[in-house]
């Protein structure tokens, strides 16, 4: 059984260090960071299955590739705390010669990133063939992959996505972070991604809904079954329904905050809405 | 020497839009596509004003590129807007294809181009979408340098009959050329006519040249500053005029030395008139995330960067 309250702690520390982060460059993507955070905390410290040291190559351990790669902040965030690189390192985000790149990159060799993304629809062809080369070095374990809704409108995801069905990769869940926004709008308003689901069925993919995307509980229930879907034949699809800016009131359910960072006034209200739980960096 | 005065820190990118606001006024066939980035490509009033003659492709640049070259047949000006990595590197193929070989009347605008996007980093900073778009035949290729010359390029180009590729940028830099240039593709602007040593800059380092030439001259070094605009076609005739007066050249350019401007000019040189060439480019690198500011200065794209290059290169001749 999670130790939940560990997990809220660090899903609010986590919080506060995608605003802290993107206040001090004034740039990057806190909306989406946001939206993803309990997903992020349940995955990296209940769902995978992970190596104490970060190799490469990642072998007898579960992967994670995270194809929308401008929410990096929140991917920092919990890879520094769950041991990956010094939390401290938060404090580089976005500067000269960081390793904390605007976008996720392993040209400056951050522990915990596997391939640059950033220009989208890119990671599920990759978490594809990572996928792949398990099956050929006969490792079980699993490989996980992010991807924005918005970013499902690239006509890459759907060359992946029909390849790893009439493939068979059914050691990949790729979950969506179904928010309904994107840069220009709601994605409804942009370019209407119709029905997901029966569009993810119809290409050969099992496809489940965790409608409650923002909840820690939801989320580790409904991935522990996405777990259990896999090995079946098919790859997984997890439409995980969540709110953009979650857990900042004035940054909920818009795309205002898709790409801009809070002003120090915003910031402090953001912050006192979520107190320190376990230090910050 | 001439002088010449920043009236005030622009963004290219704004020249962009407000030049296909004022297309979208006078020439009925103007469209515009954007894919999801109506804001970053300052195309939000055309949107307003032409929501018949806007459309919203989402995230799907290939397809953007491809509904362009369509629209062209029936005679439809397509103008296309996204970052310029994702206007080049993302839809090569369907550049090719499409629109070049197809001889379409696209234009490619592209934003956010080289180091100055800045702290989104490497994936988006491209460094090589000049020797990409040059490569293609019939394509015409332009880096303007200020607010004023990305407005008067964006109107010119709608006049003109063929495949263009339009590389701005983002951030607010110095505006400088005059608001009412007559915008001519492929001809080159002398910005300083001296004897010593030629300059050739495009785009942000056009403006670093002329500060590089006010340094030089005071040292009495008399400096030929060309803004080249256009790479391709490139104006043969304005640059060898010049070397042949100078004896050496220096090129600027937001852009890796392999493929760029330099390159270009190199190959013109050692043709007609070899002479010996610094490069002010990046040198087959990525970028990475920082300032502005921070980022040209590492990578030695700025005025104090082409002073030291016009010493080293007055030293060859
Ligand atoms: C190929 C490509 N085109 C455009 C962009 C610019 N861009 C960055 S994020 C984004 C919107 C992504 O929407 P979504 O995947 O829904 O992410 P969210 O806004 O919900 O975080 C766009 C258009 C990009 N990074 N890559
Ligand atoms: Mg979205």
């Amino acid at each position: 059984m999670a130790d939940y309250k560990a997990l809220e702690d660090l899903v609010v520390q986590v919080r506060r260090d995608i605003l802290r982060q993107v206040h001090k460059v004034n740039s990057g993507h806190p909306g989406g960071s946001l939206g993803c955070t309990e997903f992020f905390v349940a995955l990296y410290n209940e769902l995978m299955e992970r190596n104490e040291n970060f190799t490469m190559d990642g072998i007898g351990e579960d992967l994670f590739f995270l194809s929308n790669g401008h929410i990096s902040p929140v991917f920092y965030s919990v890879l520094a705390r769950a041991g990956y690189f010094p939390v401290e390192e938060l404090n580089t985000f976005r500067l000269l010669n960081s390793r904390l790149q605007g976008h996720p990159t392993t040209h400056e060799g951050l522990p915990g990133v596997r391939v640059a993304s950033g220009s989208l629809g890119q990671g599920i062809s990759v978490s594809i063939g990572a996928a792949l080369t398990k099956k050929l070095n006969k490792d079980k374990h699993l490989v996980y992959t992010l991807c924005g809704d918005g970013e499902l409108q690239e006509g890459q995801n759907w060359e992946a996505i029909m390849y790893a069905a009439g493939n068979n990769v059914d050691n990949l869940i790729v979950t969506v972070d179904l928010n309904g926004q994107q840069i220009d709008g709601a994605t409804k308003n942009v370019l209407p991604l119709g029905n997901l689901k029966a569009k993810f069925e119809a290409f050969g993919w099992d496809v489940m809904d965790i409608e409650k995307g923002n909840d820690l509980k939801a989320i580790i229930a409904g991935m522990k079954k996405a777990k259990e879907k896999t090995g079946n034949g098919k790859p997984v699809c997890v439409l995980l329904h969540t709110v953009m800016g979650n857990g900042v009131d004035f940054m909920m359910h818009t795309h205002d905050w898709h790409g801009k960072a809070p002003n120090d006034q915003q910031l402090e209200t953001a912050l006192s809405q979520n107190p320190v739980t376990l230090g910050d960096y | 020497m001439k002088k010449y005065t920043d009236t005030g820190k622009k963004d290219t990118r704004s020249g962009f839009g407000d030049g296909l606001t004022e297309l979208g006024k006078k020439n009925k066939d103007v469209v515009a596509l954007c894919a999801d980035l109506t804001g970053s490509l300052k195309m939000d009033e055309f949107k307003d004003n032409h929501p018949e003659r806007f459309f919203q492709v989402g995230i799907a640049e290939a397809n953007m590129i491809g509904i362009a070259a369509g629209m062209t047949i029936g005679g439809k000006i397509p103008f296309t807007g996204t970052f310029a990595n994702f206007s080049t590197g993302r839809v090569y193929d369907q550049i090719r294809q499409s629109v070049a070989y197809s001889g379409k009347n696209v234009k490619i605008c592209a934003s956010h181009a080289g180091l100055t996007l800045g702290e989104d980093g490497a994936t988006h900073q491209i460094l090589e979408d000049i020797g990409l778009m040059k490569m293609l035949p019939g394509m015409t290729v332009i880096n303007t340098c200020d607010y004023n010359q990305t407005k008067a390029a964006t109107i010119a180009i709608a006049d003109y009959e063929g495949p263009v590729y339009l590389r701005f940028g983002r951030p607010k830099v110095a505006n400088f050329t005059p608001a009412d240039q007559n915008f001519q593709i492929g001809k080159a602007v002398q910005l300083q006519e001296g004897n010593d040593v030629t300059i050739i800059a495009t785009g942000h380092l056009v403006w670093e040249a002329l500060q590089a030439a006010e340094t030089l001259n005071e040292n009495g070094i008399s400096t030929d500053v060309i803004n080249i605009h256009t790479i391709k076609p490139l104006d043969d005739e304005a640059i060898l005029k010049s070397v042949k007066r100078t004896g050496c050249v220096v090129t600027a350019e937001e852009h890796n030395f392999l493929g760029g401007l330099g390159e270009s000019v190199a190959r013109l040189l050692s043709t007609n008139h070899p002479a010996p060439q610094e490069f002010i480019a990046t040198q087959d690198t990525f970028g990475e995330s920082g300032t502005p500011e921070q980022l040209m200065d590492k990578y030695g794209l700025n005025a104090s960067a082409i002073v030291n290059a016009v010493k080293k290169v007055i030293a060859r001749k």
